[in-house]
């Protein structure tokens, strides 16, 4: 680390194909980055365990959201035909699990779906109109044909040439340095 | 293993005696086609100068759809008197309608979420458009049930919202599950749709030229940059949503037919009804997915995406649940024959013979018997005639849910009550709107957002795979 990077976000490398990318993104993994990744025009299956990613935690905000549906099912047709206003409809039960099922699977499924919409979008930090990448003439290409890898500048292993020259063994094409 | 050959890891003799037959897959992108190419393709109809056949097809769209502005116009301003509906048959084009085009939309979802959760490749050139297929027909589906309350403007007591009268929904009416179905089936369907999009509404933003094109792209993109720390959350929520929206498009059809199985009227009284109208829906999804995508595919030259092999798919999945409609059908009235219940005997011989025998045998041979000319290669490869008979499907499935509605209400229980239901003009007028209605919504979105996914379409292309040589 030095004073210099204080203005700079990070290195940028573009690859010509997957495979070039995959196996760059195997290197920076082995070499112990953190505050990096991969751009690429579509997910490249097998990337998360090249870049040696957890896995991500949308599920636990699907459950989130599905109980949530669930007891909100329960609750909902509790309340409304059983304690706050009871109807006798057809000599029926004012409330059991059974009828108004229909009613609690579709909250469950409408309450899960929010999760994983909202959830995905959470943890992607989205949205974010304003990102030092989109500055970058390269960028706009890998949403195309392209792929990039960017090292950032806050990962302790960066040093601006020393990460230039890391990049270009990887076998990067075109190199950039990203400012803030 | 004491008589195993030294060299065990070598290919085994037997290869060397047989002639193993090579079973190519399928290709899913012909004329080995590049990413820039896919790209350019996609963003092209939206980048292009809006073309004339589209000025034209748009502007008699509209006019289509203001027969539904007129029809409901004169409905909500006379009252709900002016549709056929009257006793003995309350629900007649309304529910018709209704089933109609939620059923459309089912097809929609089985093309992004069970044939996802199936890892079937070929879903993805055809994703897309589907699943704006299935919002847009979920809208005119919903015009019917919505105006068929009487008071349009108290419809929003079908919610759990609180109002003056302090009364609440009654959840013991399927009627009432009906409302959760497919309002959670239209807003998942949204999501679903909408996050699958965002990439490529990246990628239209990141190529646009004009201020306005990038300001409204960035919009709808929401920022996204394509790292691979997001694709890896996307793709375990695309995943999720798969899997969260299959049991619920088989659910939503299951509820709508549980608006007939739940009551007891003779000839919609029957435990078979769910998995009969969930194949019947994808069956007529179907055909409206093909009815609407061969013509694009013409127009958009896009022949090397969605090729033969796409079109043999669809056309074999429309002959398998048309066989299953037509196996429902047989077991109904065996069903009928084996209950030894006379009322339930009599609708189903009336329903073949009776007033509207007429109706049923248009069905029987829309959805029973033409969908079988799908077994002959050289009919698939015809796709004029597969239009032709995609269309003959939706005109059958249409006539099933009239013969379902109105065969079993006009004659039931007590002949001194008997009638003969027809439609009205306001009726006509409402549903032939909806055609124009459903094809706004859909030029608007051929014309504005990406038809094909692109990040899916190039995922399947051979050159995505990183252990490719």
């Amino acid at each position: 680390m030095n004073e210099r990077n204080e203005s700079i976000h990070g290195v940028a490398c573009t690859f010509r194909s997957p495979s070039d990318v995959f196996h760059a993104a195997e290197k920076v993994r082995d070499a112990g980055w953190k505050s990096w990744d991969v751009h690429t025009p579509f997910p490249i299956h097998g990337m998360d365990q090249a870049m040696g990613l957890p896995r991500s935690k949308v599920p636990r905000l699907t459950l989130l959201g599905g109980v949530t549906g669930f007891i909100t099912g329960c609750l909902l047709t509790w309340f409304m035909n059983s304690y706050d206003y009871p109807l006798v409809v057809g000599g029926k039960p004012f409330w059991s699990p059974i009828f108004p099922f229909p009613v609690m699977y579709e909250c469950t499924i409408l309450f899960a779906a929010f999760g994983t919409f909202f959830g995905q979008f959470i943890l992607n930090r989205l949205p974010r109109h304003h990102h030092p990448l989109f500055d970058l003439p390269q960028f706009a290409r890998t949403s195309d044909d392209t792929f990039m890898i960017v090292l950032e500048a806050r990962d302790k292993n960066f040093h601006l040439d020393e990460s230039r020259n890391f990049l270009l063994s990887l076998g990067g094409q075109e190199i950039t340095v990203i400012r803030e | 293993m004491a008589h195993a050959p030294e060299h065990s890891t070598d290919r085994p003799e037997i290869l060397d005696r047989v002639n193993p037959a090579e079973l190519p897959r399928s290709k899913l992108i012909l004329n080995d086609r590049g990413f820039h190419w896919i790209t350019d393709k996609v963003c092209g109809i939206v980048e292009e100068p809006t073309p004339l056949w589209w000025k034209v097809t748009f502007v008699a769209a509209l006019f289509i759809a203001s027969f539904t502005g007129a029809g409901l116009l004169y409905l909500v301003s006379t009252g709900t008197g002016t549709w056929g509906l009257r006793s003995p048959v309350g629900w007649g084009w309304a529910i018709v309608n209704f089933v109609f085009w939620v059923g459309i939309g089912h097809a929609g979802t089985l093309i992004s979420a069970i044939l996802c959760l199936l890892r079937q490749k070929w879903r993805t050139s055809i994703n897309r458009a589907a699943e704006a297929m299935t919002i847009f027909a979920v809208m005119c589906a919903g015009i019917f049930p919505l105006f068929h309350v009487g008071r349009v403007w108290f419809a929003w007591w079908l919610f759990p919202l609180p109002n003056q009268n302090g009364i609440w929904p009654q959840f013991r009416s399927p009627l009432e599950w009906d409302v959760f179905a497919v309002s959670t089936y239209f807003t998942v369907s949204t999501l679903f749709w909408y996050m699958g999009m965002v990439p490529d509404l990246g990628a239209i933003r990141d190529r646009a030229k004009t201020w306005w094109r990038k300001a409204f792209y960035s919009v709808l993109a929401l920022g996204w940059r394509g790292g691979n720390r997001q694709w890896s959350n996307f793709e375990m929520a695309y995943l999720l949503l798969a899997g969260l929206s299959t049991p619920l498009v088989l659910s939503v059809h299951t509820i709508v037919s549980f608006d007939f199985a739940v009551s007891n009227v003779p000839g919609w009284h029957t435990t078979i009804f769910p998995p009969y109208f969930v194949a019947g829906a994808i069956f007529s999804g179907f055909a409206m997915v093909l009815t609407l995508m061969l013509p694009l595919r013409a127009i958009y030259r896009l022949h090397d995406v969605i090729n033969q092999y796409h079109i043999d798919n669809m056309c074999k999945i429309i002959l398998a649940t048309g066989t299953m409609v037509g196996y429902a059908y047989a077991t109904e009235f065996f069903i009928a024959a084996y209950s030894g219940n006379a009322y339930e005997k009599f609708a189903f011989v009336n329903r073949a013979f009776g007033q509207y025998a007429w109706a049923y045998w248009i069905m029987v041979s829309c959805n029973v018997i033409t969908p079988q000319l799908f077994w002959f290669k050289k009919i698939r490869e015809n796709h004029s005639l597969v239009w032709i008979i995609c269309l003959f499907v939706n005109v059958g499935m249409w006539f099933e849910r009239f013969v379902i509605t109105v065969t079993s209400l006009a004659n039931d229980y007590l002949p001194s009550s008997w009638g003969y239901y027809s439609p009205t003009i306001v009726d006509i007028f409402t549903f032939f709107g909806t055609f124009g209605f459903f094809s706004v919504l859909f030029l608007l979105f051929v014309r504005f957002l990406p038809l094909l996914p692109m990040a899916e379409v190039k995922m399947v292309a051979p050159q995505a795979d990183p252990h490719a040589h």
